[in-house]
């Protein structure tokens, strides 16, 4: 049976988290399909073509797609989906927003989130704020599936060779459209991608005290993120919350400074390799986590470990 | 116009949930149940759109045994008028779920239907969207705003490189990210007052919906324990074991 995996991108440079997609649909098995859907993004199509075992690219490429809007895209993954046994996409926002209308559009259950692929019909996925991992089989015809990206290794961007068509199908609505978008500007690595990641929280005082965590993320080459704490007080902006209901990351170093450690941030980040926590509270749960742990005030800590580095 | 808010009944999200010894499922005996906060955010932007007179009637609806009675009667305590309890055995998956939704939808013909994004105890982030492809509604999933306007609605969605808008003709469906609004508390003769409240009671049978299951659950295991780490004394010593001893610097 032959795989759908839908490209994540923004009309210019593919996202890694596809790459990581293609390696959940290899473990899966059989011939893999991209569906590259957008609006000017020959580019990514291109780009795709180069990955590490795409059998063919399928270029969807009109203003209809440009925005991603679920009601167009979940309509034409749908279309397009039935001739396949597996439909997957990454579990970005994109991905979680038009996926579940693929799923019910085709009849079929969703498995969200997969972190493994056990068999081409079982995978396993946390639940409860991933305190506790599910094993699933399904029995549909067609599985949609969305994958978290930080549990796969991403398959070679390069050395691929295949062939791109265009999709002449064009699904559009009156129903949706979209008006703006506010995008947070960054220099930093992206914050799913990054190997390293500094995160703040309510510890962290006030918005400008995150400037001491961004000299420290530059010496380290590491994104900045931050706990629901920090985001609600209005120190930082909401993109950059890791947790359950925000980002997933699992980096090779994770800084956790100023931040206890609810269930709800651990499971955005506990899949770290190394897991570093500042605080000055020797009882916080962040403790019980961390590889490495510094009981200290972060306003002393932070100067001192730009100084180091 | 009429909001109907879907709320589901969950573990209390500050409960560390344990796995049964036979790894059938996570243990639910005894725990303390909750409303599931997202759905206790979307009871709240309903309710505020009826005090500012855009909505004249908010109807919540759950699906699950007689103890979502429970739930329901927290968001009548909340400010809704009335309640729908879909009587099921056990909790259906999303696609289910959706169905008996949308059979409720056509029933009330509501212009807004406002869902949590996802629960906090199968964590699928599936339902509001499948309800808005099985009735061709349009979606503002992970919404931070609404802006109500003349039969459309303007929904500010968190994205992953920040925030986009979009505009929905109505009837329209939200699913509410955290950041909608802070969820009121329900004050004691509210929820007195939440007791005389309708509450109606029908079955998935009735809505001509099947619940059966094609994803099965195999296993539940506990996620891998980390080992236990060091503390270390400052921050030359930090430095000095993130390179030498983790290598990671």
């Amino acid at each position: 049976m032959s795989i759908l995996v839908i490209a994540e991108h923004d009309n210019k440079e593919l996202n890694p988290a596809t790459l990581k997609t293609l390696a959940a649909a290899k473990a899966i098995g059989g011939d893999i399909d991209v569906l590259v859907a957008g609006e000017g993004c020959q580019a990514v199509a291109d780009e795709v073509a180069k990955a590490e075992g795409v059998n063919k690219v399928r270029l969807a490429d009109n203003a209809a797609y440009g925005h991603f809007l679920a009601e167009n895209l979940g309509t034409l993954v749908a279309e397009l989906g039935k001739d396949y046994g597996h439909i997957l996409a990454p579990a970005t926002t994109t991905g979680k927003n038009f996926m579940p209308r693929v799923a019910a559009l085709l009849d079929v259950a969703q498995v969200s989130d997969i972190i493994a692929v056990e068999s081409a019909d079982t995978f396993k996925r946390p639940i409860y704020a991933g305190n506790a991992i599910a094993t699933v089989q399904s029995e549909d015809a067609i599985k949609v599936i969305t994958v978290r990206a930080t549990a796969f290794d991403a398959v070679a961007a390069e050395g691929g060779n295949a062939s791109v068509e265009a999709v002449d199908t064009v699904i559009d609505n009156d129903k949706s459209e979209f008006v703006g978008e506010e995008l947070a500007e960054s220099e930093r690595p992206d914050l799913t991608a990054a190997s390293v990641v500094i995160s703040g929280g309510r510890g962290m005082q006030n918005g400008e005290n995150f400037h001491l965590l961004e000299k420290v993320a530059d010496k380290l080459g590491a994104a900045v993120g931050a706990s629901r704490a920090a985001v609600d007080a209005g120190f930082v902006p909401n993109d950059m919350q890791v947790g359950q209901t925000g980002k997933i990351v699992a980096p090779e170093l994770y800084i956790a400074v100023g931040i206890s450690g609810a269930i709800q941030h651990l499971a955005g980040m506990k899949d770290s390799k190394v897991i570093v926590a500042i605080n000055k509270d020797e009882e916080a749960p962040i403790f019980q986590v961390a590889d490495y742990g510094l009981v200290a005030d972060l306003f002393d800590v932070l100067p001192e470990l730009e100084q180091a580095l | 116009m009429k909001i109907l808010v879907a709320v589901k009944r969950v573990i209390d999200y500050n409960v560390k949930v344990r796995v049964k010894a036979d790894q059938s499922d996570v243990d639910l005996a005894n725990v303390k149940m909750a409303l599931n906060p997202f759905c206790e955010i979307a009871v709240e932007e309903a309710v505020r759109l009826k005090e500012k007179g855009i909505a004249d009637e908010v109807v919540v609806v759950s699906i699950g045994p007689k103890a979502v009675q429970e739930q329901l009667r927290t968001a009548l305590a909340l400010g809704a008028d009335r309640a729908i309890q879909v009587e099921t055995d056990d909790m259906p998956d999303s696609l289910a779920v959706a169905k008996i939704l949308k059979g409720v939808v056509e029933k009330e013909e509501p212009q807004l239907v406002i869902l949590g994004k996802q629960a906090i105890d199968s964590d699928n982030n599936q339902t509001g969207q499948m309800l808005g492809a099985l009735t061709g509604m349009p979606q503002g999933t992970f919404a931070s705003k609404v802006d109500m306007a003349e039969g459309s609605v303007n929904v500010t969605r968190e994205v992953d490189g920040g925030l986009q808008t979009v505009k929905l003709q109505l009837p329209a469906i939200v699913t509410t990210d955290l950041r909608l609004n802070e969820p009121r508390y329900a004050s004691l003769p509210n929820i007195m007052k939440a007791k005389r409240k309708p509450l109606d009671v029908t079955t998935a049978d009735e809505l001509g919906v099947n619940v059966s299951r094609t994803v099965k659950l195999l296993k539940v295991e506990p996620p891998a324990e980390r080992s236990a780490g060091v503390k270390v004394a400052d921050v030359a010593e930090l430095v000095d074991k993130l390179k030498n001893e983790a290598k990671v610097l």
